[in-house]
């Protein structure tokens, strides 16, 4: 895929670190205001989308950051299983249990392990909504190139 | 509020069957969203704004790797018109259509009024979830304490899906 002219460059180069900061905003604070993992991550991936699709495809070399993106969805998902199963080892042994100490409601550290949930799975989330248009966008070069 | 949420939910409709019958891919991909769009206006005339902010993302990056796709794929879709002379598939049609409406009022008559309905287990979590959680957004509360096995298992739908779409997608393999 080709990219697209320079105003539309320069646009994205001005935009898309602000969707980034403002994916990680609606994550970390999705104990506090709406949103959480699932929207947050979804905002994070579209930053790197519209990077990729204003700069044509071989701004970034696509397999190896198809690779990085399907490892840190895997992490992900597996930091958020760990937390889950390590309610089963502390305080009253049952899984989800929210075992770090609460704090003051309100408050950006606070809640115990939401945060922590949220965070890992707005990884996930992002990584695999970035992984599905990778492989759709690899598929279409190697039809096309064949 | 019920005749504006009428007013959107007859414009999805409208805008679901014309993805079915336009002429080209693009342009049913741009009808299909309005199903999306229509559902964040309803999602906020119900105060429902997590819901609302879920579903406008997700809908807007959707469009977006859809028509990144189809942008350059063949756009014309051979169109068979539909023989008029087929009297039992009509009637088939007509038959489910008025069986189906008629069933759909007797299921819920029998359910709360609009906007009234509040079960046991959701006045508990209400009342209760600010304290056991100490997350000040219920619904994050619920959706990662309360209800944690759900959130669980749409995390690994999402892998599942992933790991689908990249065996059907990868041509050669990887080196």
């Amino acid at each position: 895929m080709k990219g697209m002219t320079l105003i539309v460059k320069k646009t994205t180069q001005l935009i898309a670190g602000i969707v980034f900061l403002y994916g990680i905003y609606i994550i970390v604070h999705g104990h506090l205001t709406p949103g959480g993992g699932f929207a947050g991550g979804v905002i994070v991936a579209g930053s790197f989308i519209l990077l990729i699709l204003a700069y044509g495809s071989d701004f970034m070399h696509l397999t190896r950051e198809e690779t990085g993106s399907t490892i840190t969805e895997n992490l992900g998902i597996l930091l958020a299983l760990m937390i889950a199963l390590a309610g089963m080892i502390t305080g009253i042994k049952v899984f989800f249990f929210n075992w770090l100490p609460h704090g003051t409601v309100g408050e950006l550290v606070s809640a115990g392990v939401i945060p922590l949930y949220n965070i890992f799975v707005g990884m996930e989330v992002a990584a695999s909504i970035l992984t599905i248009f990778l492989a759709l966008l690899i598929f279409k070069e190697e039809v096309t190139k064949w | 509020m019920e005749l504006a949420l009428s007013v959107i939910l007859v414009l999805m409709i409208l805008g679901a069957l014309f993805a079915i019958h336009a002429k080209d891919l693009l342009s049913a991909v741009i009808s299909c969203s309005i199903v999306g769009y229509g559902l964040v206006i309803c999602f906020l005339l119900l105060r429902a704004p997590d819901l609302a902010i879920v579903q406008i993302v997700v809908e807007t990056i959707t469009l977006v790797i859809m028509v990144a796709v189809v942008l350059d794929s063949t756009r014309q879709e051979p169109f068979t018109k539909p023989d008029p002379h087929d009297y039992v598939a009509i009637a088939t049609a007509l038959l489910l259509i008025v069986s189906v409406f008629f069933l759909l009022k007797a299921a819920t008559g029998s359910l709360d009024p609009f906007g009234e309905g509040s079960m046991r287990m959701a006045k508990h979590y209400i009342e209760g979830a600010a304290d056991k959680t100490g997350s000040a957004n219920l619904v994050t509360g619920v959706i990662f304490d309360f209800r944690g096995y759900d959130t669980l298992g749409e995390a690994t739908v999402l892998v599942t899906a992933v790991l689908g779409a990249l065996t059907i997608l990868r041509i050669r393999g990887k080196k």
